[in-house]
């Protein structure tokens, strides 16, 4: 046996699996609205990707993703809203060539913070950059001063209140609590018609496979063992000689920037971006998902998102009043009975059956490494 | 900004402004307490808080209207019964969250965070379908209305002086229980080494059930105060956990003096920056400042002794 | 056959130390001295401040004051990773070690390379870190447990994996915390004859109550009692000074 330095071979085919799942069988099998619908859910899968390094290997629980979420959806709305304000486009506003909602609130001139906004390579960049320097600064104070487990959880849910507050408070700059919304263009490209559509849901899957790719690279890396270690041993590993606050700052940076990366694709594929997605209850909402598919599986992330999506979407559509009873006793059960959500029940249940079926001897699936220490041999 | 104010006016504006303030601190010391007894003492993080809160203004305001129905002669008491009925109420469900839910996550404080969640949301929506989605009020006895003048251009609402009455007498009471009584001495013990106060005969599940029941029990209390100066809604808890959380670690969580000092900072900062400001940028500044300095020093504020 | 008696620099000098906890002094106004190749064991009643010395020189504990210098560096300065680096191991009273991980895997990350973020990030497992990891389980008795959960190690077992984490970053003071503590007779024996083995070419400073396992590793040993000395020298002298026998060998 090789040291694999990216996956074991059952990952891989796990791995395969859900680029079918997602690349062949759902494009063949829905319509561009629903299609569009599973582009969105996977915007969630990102942060919720996040979460399994940040969270289910670190032990580091945000409940603030919202914010990072947001950064990187904000700093992609305000790039397609400067460029749906063209001077054109807005000459019915008394100051033509801003946002409409600045002129609403009697701003004459754009502020000097959204001027950058209209190079799409400063947009991407931060994209990137802006969640992953606050993730940094945030872990940083944090981290140093060993704040950590529920104390963490509390502030980081403290910011993403803030921000919320913040956005809604200043609706001449950021749009207020409808946000900002009536995107229409990438770079003269219009986003809105069926094929623009599924371009985006495509570009919008690469994405996420390369999101899961460093994922899986860090999980193989002695970095992510390091993680593990830290989980519960986090005197020993400091005696070991390493910083454990550079760690937690690392993985809290990843999973901020992999957000923001899911915050930025949603104001592409869906739209528009508000300041619903970026408080507590959205962030709250995003641990779910991690936690259904199970905090320490890549893949389950993906599918826990996308499976608790469609229960919202399908019960609230039909039975509104049930779906937060369902979503809370969700909650409640994967937490009080299955820890390791569907891909602890996957690993403890149906493979072992599989296994059994096949007359093989105990196979591993790739989106189930429930159990950490399994996935990576000695030799 | 002073500009259009004579000093004496000034003066008002700062009375007033400052006695606004109190009534929040009022209120977040009331919100506070509960939390300060379930997360201070215990370690549990209970996301539902604000919910236990809801019910008791949802069974105040029930109150009410019975008493307008059924017996009007008596309304003018019938807060009194209210609050006693919705510490009953909200302690008796905390009772059975303690013994369904959280007694299997003592270990375990973050899972305590995400179970408690899903139950405000189960919470949240029970009360959308019972009681409607919209915000109701208590028809407030007549002696509570209105205002004491204290001078011509001083003058404070009388239901905001009875909440700041109500809590120094809540806060004294659980001064009492806690430090007190031979009950406070049972938990004090239970937190600060488990299996010895198991070892020296008390039993520590009943101490954990009791502890629990009364946090939800005085949150159930600052909800029915609460009804006095607001209205309620399926989703108002929601609104006041995370102040109520940074209240309680902004104090150092496992002190009461601390939680009360804490509140009277924060209150006192809010109501003085939102004369400034607009409302929501006062709250961002303070939430601002309290998390600034929560990172700078955690040492000097972060006294919690975590649940082992 | 050069000069004989010149003075060895220590390894390790601990003077002045004292750390108060909220006016309790733990360890109060402490000096010792430990040379290269010396084995130290410090013994004394339960709250004498033993494990708090440990805390103190590994950097859990931050000193309130006094100094301590290894090697020329002044370790009451340095972060516990900057510590460890400097060259002291620690182990502590309770095996800790990663459950989560394979033996292997709890070696591997004990192995002094790639330990910033960007290092462990492109660490690779090569021929040498293997054969180092298989040298080190074969020393602490797991050689055929590599691949094993390490929570389904014993208890002993458990210990020996954290000597083993220990001794693959090749410290030049290692600190055992109650090394034998919990062990049965014949793991005991095999622990003397492991640490016997391992404390070649390196200072060690031992916590430990097994008076029978002192002796037979002892060069010299340190008496606390109250968060100071209250004797210090060989075994023999130790055992036979009164007020030694008074507080802790007498009952």
């Amino acid at each position: 046996m090789n040291d694999s330095r990216f996956a074991t071979r059952s990952e891989l085919i796990g791995i395969l699996v859900l680029a079918v799942f997602l690349v062949v069988i759902l494009p063949l099998c829905l319509d561009v609205f629903r299609l569009n619908l599973v582009a969105k859910y996977l915007t969630y899968a990102f942060v919720a990707l996040g979460l399994v390094i940040c969270w289910g290997y670190g032990g580091i629980l945000s409940l603030g993703q919202g914010v990072f979420f947001g950064l990187g959806g904000y700093c992609m709305a305000m790039f397609l809203k400067l460029e749906a304000s063209s001077v054109e486009n807005t000459k019915i506003q008394s100051t033509p060539g801003i946002p409409d909602f600045m002129d609403w609130n009697q701003i004459t001139a754009l502020p000097f913070f959204w001027k950058p906004f209209h190079s799409l390579t400063f947009t991407i960049l931060a994209v990137i950059l802006v969640p992953g320097i606050f993730a940094l600064i945030i872990g940083a104070a944090m981290f140093k001063r060993r704040v950590g487990g529920t104390y963490f959880a509390i502030i980081t849910q403290a910011v993403a209140a803030i921000l919320t507050i913040l956005i809604v408070g200043q609706q001449g700059y950021t749009g207020g609590i409808n946000g900002m919304t009536d995107l229409r263009t990438l770079k003269g490209w219009d986003i809105r018609p069926d094929h623009a559509k599924v371009v985006l849901y495509f570009f919008e899957v690469g994405l996420l496979f390369a999101c899961i790719c460093i994922a899986q690279l860090v999980r193989h890396s002695k970095l992510g063992r390091i993680l593990v270690a830290m989980r519960d041993q986090e005197d020993r590993v400091r005696f070991s000689g390493y910083s454990v606050a550079n760690f937690k700052i690392f993985a809290f940076c990843i999973a901020a920037i992999f957000a923001a990366i899911g915050g930025a694709m949603f104001a592409l594929n869906v739209g528009f971006m508000s300041p619903s997605f970026v408080g507590i209850v959205p962030s709250i909402e995003m641990v779910i998902y991690t936690a259904v598919g199970g905090r320490l599986s890549i893949l389950g992330a993906v599918y826990g998102t996308l499976l608790v999506n469609f229960a919202k979407t399908s019960l609230s559509e039909s039975f509104p009043e049930l779906w937060l009873f369902g979503l809370g006793g969700l909650f409640i059960a994967v937490v009080l009975a299955f820890p390791n959500g569907l891909a602890g029940i996957w690993g403890d249940y149906v493979q072992p059956r599989i296994g059994k079926l096949m007359g093989t001897r105990k196979p591993k699936a790739g989106w189930t490494d429930n159990s950490v220490a399994d996935g990576a041999p000695a030799e | 900004m002073f500009g259009d104010y004579s000093i004496g006016d000034l003066g008002s504006i700062f009375v007033m402004q400052g006695f606004a303030g109190l009534i929040l601190f009022s209120v977040y010391v009331l919100m506070a307490l509960g939390l300060a007894i379930i997360f201070g003492q215990m370690g549990v993080i209970n996301m539902a808080h604000g919910e236990f809160m809801i019910l008791g203004a949802y069974v105040t305001w029930m109150t009410s209207n019975f008493f307008q129905s059924y017996l009007p002669s008596l309304f003018s008491g019938y807060f009194f019964l209210a609050m006693i009925l919705a510490f009953l109420a909200s302690g008796a469900l905390g009772m059975l969250v303690e013994w369904v839910l959280i007694r299997h996550l003592y270990k375990r404080p973050l899972d305590t965070l995400l179970a408690t969640w899903g139950l405000s949301l189960m919470l949240q929506q029970a009360y959308r379908s019972i009681f409607g989605a919209r915000e109701v009020g208590v028809e407030l006895p007549q002696w509570m209305l209105g205002s004491l003048h204290v001078t011509d251009s001083i003058e404070v609402p009388i239901n905001g002086v009875f909440v700041m009455g109500l809590t120094v007498l809540i806060t004294i009471g659980v001064a009492y229980i806690m430090f007190r009584s031979r009950w406070g001495r049972q938990v004090r013990a239970v937190v600060q080494n488990r299996i010895m106060a198991g070892a020296v005969g008390i039993n520590t599940a009943k101490v954990d059930r009791y502890t629990f029941a009364l946090g939800c029990g005085i949150a159930g209390v600052a909800g029915s105060a609460f009804t006095m100066i607001g209205s309620t809604g399926p989703t108002s808890g929601q609104l006041y956990i995370v102040d109520t959380f940074l209240v309680v670690v902004f104090g150092g969580a496992a002190s009461l003096l601390g939680t009360i000092a804490s509140a009277f900072s924060i209150s006192q900062t809010q109501s003085t920056l939102e004369f400034f400001m607009s409302g929501s940028m006062a709250k961002v500044l303070t939430l601002l400042a309290v998390v600034g300095i929560l990172m700078l020093r955690p040492q000097g504020l972060f006294a919690l002794k975590v649940r082992k | 056959m050069l000069v004989g008696h010149q003075p060895k620099p220590f390894l390790l000098s601990v003077e002045g130390l004292t750390v108060s906890f909220d006016g309790f002094k733990a360890v109060n106004d402490l000096s010792f001295y430990v040379e290269e190749n010396e084995i130290r064991v410090i013994i004394g009643p339960n709250g004498a401040g033993k494990t708090t010395v440990l805390d103190l020189i590994c950097g859990k504990t931050k000193a309130t004051s006094g100094s301590i210098e290894f090697r020329g560096k002044d370790l009451t300065k340095l972060k516990e990773n900057q510590i460890v680096k400097a060259g002291v191991g620690r182990k502590f009273q309770t095996p800790s070690i990663y459950d989560d991980l394979t033996v292997f895997e709890n070696l591997e990350i004990s192995y002094p390379r790639g330990r910033t973020v960007f290092g462990a990030l492109t660490f690779t497992r090569d021929a040498a870190v293997r054969d180092r990891v298989h040298e080190v389980a074969e020393m602490i008795f797991l050689k055929d447990r590599l691949n094993m959960s390490a929570a389904l190690l014993s208890h002993g077992q458990k210990q020996w994996l954290e000597i083993g984490m220990l001794l693959i970053q090749d410290p030049d003071l290692l600190m055992l915390d109650e090394p034998v503590a919990g062990m049965s007779v014949s793991e005991r024996a095999k622990t003397a004859e492991l640490l016997n083995r391992i404390i070649k070419d390196r200072s060690v400073l031992v916590i430990e109550h097994d008076m029978k396992f002192v002796e037979d590793i002892a060069h010299k040993v340190t008496v606390l009692h109250q968060g100071q000395i209250l004797s210090e020298g060989t075994m023999e002298k130790v055992k036979n000074d009164p007020k030694v026998i008074e507080v802790y060998l007498g009952h």
